[in-house]
């Protein structure tokens, strides 16, 4: 009989996680506070929420204890979403570019 | 933590997604159905918001009426201080909390302690309640006092309020349906529901059943996992739509 591997870990490693969730989470508050602007800003935004995003799935949901077979099943088909976001940037871009060419710079 | 029982647990993890995939049945070892189905259903809820975001990016980066300043449209005066954003960094920080307190709420379940695993996941509810109630604080000063709708707003571009009130209120209602799943699950722990003797009676697969105790309260981190799936969600929507 197979045995379900319980994700029983030292409690020490939560409040590590949860603890830096906090300090990321402020990071990315005082990118707001201090007014940060242009690409600094955009760069620094997107590190804070990937490193949050990864530590909730990787520790807080257990993702880096389970197989592959399971982390591969979830985690590869959101790639579909991320070219979901280029082809729509590009569109976007291009309506963008249409309103302005056939109704002038005022909406 | 090791994985007991598993006849590949020698061979490298390569070869055992290749295993797994092509062994006829039960892709996901050693992972009850309820988690599988569980982190299915989050998938396909990633999708959801993942599409709510794409449309928000297509139409801010598409539209020739400058976008509002979240920063500005979310600041509180406190105190004679006028703060940017703070509503959503303490709405942030309750949400935050309540993963910790969720985290640790599995972390007592599978260590079999009943009390304290049905007591954090009450407090995890209490917490998320608070971001609802806060939420709706700021859809009701959103409204009332700023004139927003879903058409139109005083501060520019009017998709604004599309967008706000389809991502946040999704989110929200994730959020007040974890709180419901929270303490459901809660008081059923409590009760003592999962303990083995109650659990006996019930037909079982060879897969759910277990020799460990403390394995019955599974049923704790599935509800986790949709909890921290709603946290996760929320990191996307603070750094796209109200960092951005």
């Amino acid at each position: 009989m197979e045995q379900l591997p319980s994700q029983q870990h030292p409690i020490g490693i939560y409040l590590k996680i949860w603890f830096l969730l906090f300090v990321l989470s402020t990071c990315s508050y005082l990118v707001d506070y201090f007014q940060l602007e242009g690409y600094l800003r955009w760069t620094l935004i997107i590190i804070f929420m990937l490193l949050k995003a990864g530590l909730i799935v990787a520790i807080f949901m257990h993702m880096m204890w389970e197989r592959l077979a399971l982390i591969y099943a979830i985690l590869l088909p959101p790639i579909a979403l991320l070219i979901l976001v280029l082809m729509m940037n590009y569109e976007a871009e291009y309506v963008l570019l249409s309103r302005f060419i056939f109704f002038g710079d005022s909406p | 933590m090791t994985i007991a029982a598993d006849t590949t647990t020698d061979k490298p993890a390569t070869q055992r997604l290749i295993h797994d995939w092509s062994s006829d049945k039960d892709v996901f070892k050693n992972v009850s159905w309820g988690k599988a189905m569980m982190w299915i259903f989050l998938l396909s809820d990633t999708f959801i918001f993942g599409s709510f975001l794409t449309g928000y990016m297509s139409v801010r980066i598409s539209s020739t009426t400058p976008w509002p300043n979240p920063s500005e449209v979310f600041a509180l005066t406190i105190a004679g201080h006028h703060i940017p954003l703070i509503l959503i960094a303490i709405m942030t920080f309750a949400l935050i909390t309540s993963s910790g307190t969720m985290a640790m709420a599995v972390n007592f379940g599978y260590r079999a302690d009943k009390h304290k695993a049905a007591g954090l996941m009450a407090l995890t509810a209490l917490l998320g309640a608070t971001f609802v109630g806060m939420q709706a604080f700021e859809w009701t000063k959103l409204i009332v006092e700023e004139g927003v709708r879903p058409w139109s707003n005083p501060m520019g571009a009017p998709q604004f309020g599309a967008c706000f009130f389809m991502i946040t209120g999704f989110h929200g209602l994730h959020v007040s349906i974890g709180v419901i799943y929270l303490l459901i699950v809660a008081s059923k722990v409590w009760r003592g529901h999962y303990d083995d003797t109650h659990q006996k009676d019930i037909q079982m697969s060879n897969d759910i059943r277990n020799t460990n105790n403390a394995k019955n309260y599974q049923i704790v981190e599935i509800t986790g996992l949709y909890w921290h799936f709603v946290d996760l969600v929320w990191v996307f929507i603070f750094a796209l739509f109200y960092l951005w």
